[in-house]
């Protein structure tokens, strides 16, 4: 009924790069995190890049200092077994910083990196362009994945609208770059304005008349000075891509045991295997333990004998195990089509603990459950 | 305990609710209860949603359930705003990614614009909007102040004082907020709602608290005698503990959440696990039944589910 945990322990030991993906509110971060303590216990440098994780979390990872394009070493406590023989390491992604970083790299000079990063219409796509996020984790993983301090990368990826999103994230630049839109906006390079082609002109009617000619203008500089630099992003959006469908690259469901998350983890590793990709383990976080082998109506029958006996304390402590026990089978119900759809002794479950998670010694606690230290 | 809860007219006192939260704390569930309750009691009730999949209608059977996606309204909008032939030659070439990342905002504008729109046509007497996910709230509802920044003249900057004005008006608009009696939720609603009254001016109507445990006390287990009974007794002493100690940060967080926001406060009992259907929105509603016992004064109310 719980974790198998030699094959999460098979996954933390081996793979080079672990995506954790799920819906939102699942604990997505929490388990990125759990299975970096665990890399770094069993002898893994191990970096994990969250996004926006919560404030509390952040703080157990020492992470309060807000965003950092740089991976921050994190001091695990010595537990019995010993200090930690890997490292773990931590980074909050910062979308804007990296984007900058990634225009840097790809710029012909430093001239025109300058004039791109100063664009307002640059600026905006970091926050407005859907999928930047996404964009931007793909390329720190990528990054990461390349830096020598480093053997194993654990991404936590954005509450997207779509948990697709991330896949497709290598991909979202060229792919914008590729519209006509685009296209007809280069063309006037050295000519300026005043001699747009008949096609282009409806084009920019539409766009000035809707945010008015200053955006429309920043707008027609920032598709300008971007000129030569659409091949540098396709080599390494192809690239990135590659990373995340290599066979040392390990896709980790994260879920929580109701209905709705349970049908969109469902739908999420069909999605995944339809994409060439594959589904390492699902992690199912805060499973209301069972509280031992017997069952609901054990519970009742112990309940209705101490009622009829007065007994109303010992009956009130049955009719507990009753509900927990009623909760604890309706949560493996509704697991079922998670098992049906990945293999049951692919899912891990951590169960729910009595207290909220937000230091690291609670982290240490769930990773102790899901790899039964 | 049914007469404690607020009266529905607290909660969805204006033209318009918009119900925020992250994801995965019921949002949706209180978006339908509201929209039941309100329904019941014979309101013409439009039903919102828009993003992720379309679970409403399934839960709403009988109510006006529609679905707004950005990029069909910014489509709409284009359409209207002179460029009804080429429209759709504008999103296929990528125009409409295009315009909205030069004016960020622009996307989540014209929904909210279209949502006055119907608002304006007076066929509904209450619009109750499913919001989006995570941290989009603040984001969604900053769009129009974004905007007025940027955009000095034109439709866009008439449809965002437009849509200022709709969010500035408690009588036309208000916003409840959703969350879980846990540490992270009850943070970062607290955050989100001194955000939404700083930044955007909007109304804040109620919290909703969902899954609060609010069954039967449990006794301490070291104040029970079993008797001479063994089997299962530890099973049953550690679930005991199990849910003192929950219930005992859910009071912690609930108690926070009071002295921190002055709000009225409702309080809805766990869901099942295995989702939600439109009998149990039914029955969620019928919380608002003891509203009529003129009772108004509790900030605070908890409701059985069952």
């Amino acid at each position: 009924m719980s974790a198998p945990p030699a094959l999460v322990g098979d996954l933390v030991d081996t793979a080079d790069v672990i995506v954790c993906c799920g819906s939102g509110g699942v604990g997505k971060t929490t388990t990125a995190a759990v299975l970096g303590i665990e890399a770094a216990r069993r002898g893994r440098r191990a970096v994990v890049v969250t996004i926006d994780p919560a404030r509390r979390l952040a703080d157990a990872l020492g992470l309060s200092g807000g965003l950092s394009g740089e991976p921050q070493l994190i001091a695990l406590p010595v537990l019995e077994g010993g200090a930690a023989a890997g490292e773990l390491w931590a980074m909050m992604l910062d979308t804007p910083a990296m984007f900058d970083k990634v225009v840097r790299a790809h710029a012909a000079d430093a001239e025109q990196a300058d004039r791109i990063v100063a664009n307002r219409f640059y600026r905006n796509m970091a926050d407005a362009l859907s999928g930047t996020q996404e964009f931007m984790a793909s390329e720190a993983l990528h990054e990461l994945h390349g830096d020598v301090r480093f053997d194993l990368v654990i991404v936590d990826t954005p509450p997207s609208r779509n948990a697709l999103d991330f896949l497709d994230a290598p991909g979202v630049l060229t792919r914008f770059l590729d519209h006509r839109a685009f296209k007809l906006l280069m063309l006037p390079t050295r000519t300026g304005l005043k001699v747009l082609s008949a096609a282009t002109q409806p084009l920019l009617r539409a766009i000035g008349r809707v945010v008015g000619s200053e955006v429309l203008a920043d707008t027609v500089a920032f598709f300008q000075s971007f000129a030569g630099m659409e091949s540098g992003f396709r080599d390494r959006a192809e690239a990135v891509g590659l990373l995340l469908r290599a066979s040392s690259t390990k896709f980790v469901l994260v879920a929580a045991p109701q209905h709705d998350t349970v049908a969109e983890a469902v739908w999420f590793a069909q999605q995944l295997t339809a994409n060439d990709f594959s589904v390492s383990a699902a992690v199912v976080n805060r499973v209301q333990p069972h509280f031992g082998d017997g069952t609901v109506a054990d519970a009742m029958s112990r309940s209705a004998a101490a009622h009829e006996r007065g007994h109303d304390d010992v009956a009130a402590m049955w009719d507990n195990l009753a509900d927990l026990r009623t909760v604890a089978d309706a949560q493996r119900a509704e697991l079922a089509p998670l098992r049906d759809a990945i293999g049951g002794d692919l899912i891990a479950e951590v169960p729910q603990l009595a207290t909220d998670v937000h230091s690291l010694d609670a982290l240490e606690l769930i990773a102790a459950h899901l790899f039964a230290r | 305990m049914l007469s404690n809860s607020p009266p529905l007219a607290d909660l969805v006192s204006s033209n318009i609710v918009i119900v925020a939260g992250k994801g995965g704390v019921g949002k949706t569930t209180v978006t339908a209860v509201l929209a039941r309750a309100a329904a019941e009691r014979g309101k013409r009730v439009l039903v919102i949603e828009l993003d992720g999949k379309p679970a409403l209608a399934q839960l709403l059977p009988g109510l006006d359930v529609r679905h707004i996606s950005a990029a069909d309204a910014l489509e709409e909008y284009l359409q209207e705003h002179g460029f009804k032939r080429i429209a759709k030659r504008l999103a296929a070439t990528g125009v409409i990614d295009v315009v909205s990342t030069a004016a960020p905002g622009i996307d989540d504008l014209v929904v909210l614009g279209k949502i006055k729109q119907l608002e304006r046509s007076g066929e509904f007497d209450l619009i109750v909007v499913d919001g989006p996910a995570a941290g989009h709230a603040i984001t969604f509802l900053s769009s129009a102040s974004g905007l007025l920044d940027s955009v000095r003249a034109g439709p866009v900057r008439t449809q965002a004082e437009d849509v200022a004005a709709l969010l500035a008006d408690p009588e036309r608009c208000q916003v409840v907020l959703v969350t879980l009696p846990e540490s992270t939720p009850v943070t970062e609603m607290i955050e989100t709602s001194f955000a939404l009254e700083d930044r955007v001016g909007v109304q804040l109507a109620a919290i909703v608290v969902n899954q609060v445990d609010v069954g039967p006390a449990v006794p301490d287990p070291t104040d029970v005698d079993f008797g001479r009974a063994t089997a299962q007794v530890d099973d049953a002493c550690a679930a005991a503990e199990f849910r003192r100690s929950r219930r005992a940060v859910q009071a912690a967080e609930l108690a926070r959440l009071s002295s921190e926001l002055p709000l009225p406060q409702l309080r809805v009992r766990s869901m099942p696990a295995a989702g939600l259907t439109a009998n149990d929105i039914v029955a969620l509603s019928a919380m608002f039944d003891g509203e009529d016992s003129g009772d108004d004064s509790p900030a605070a109310s908890e409701v059985d589910a069952t």
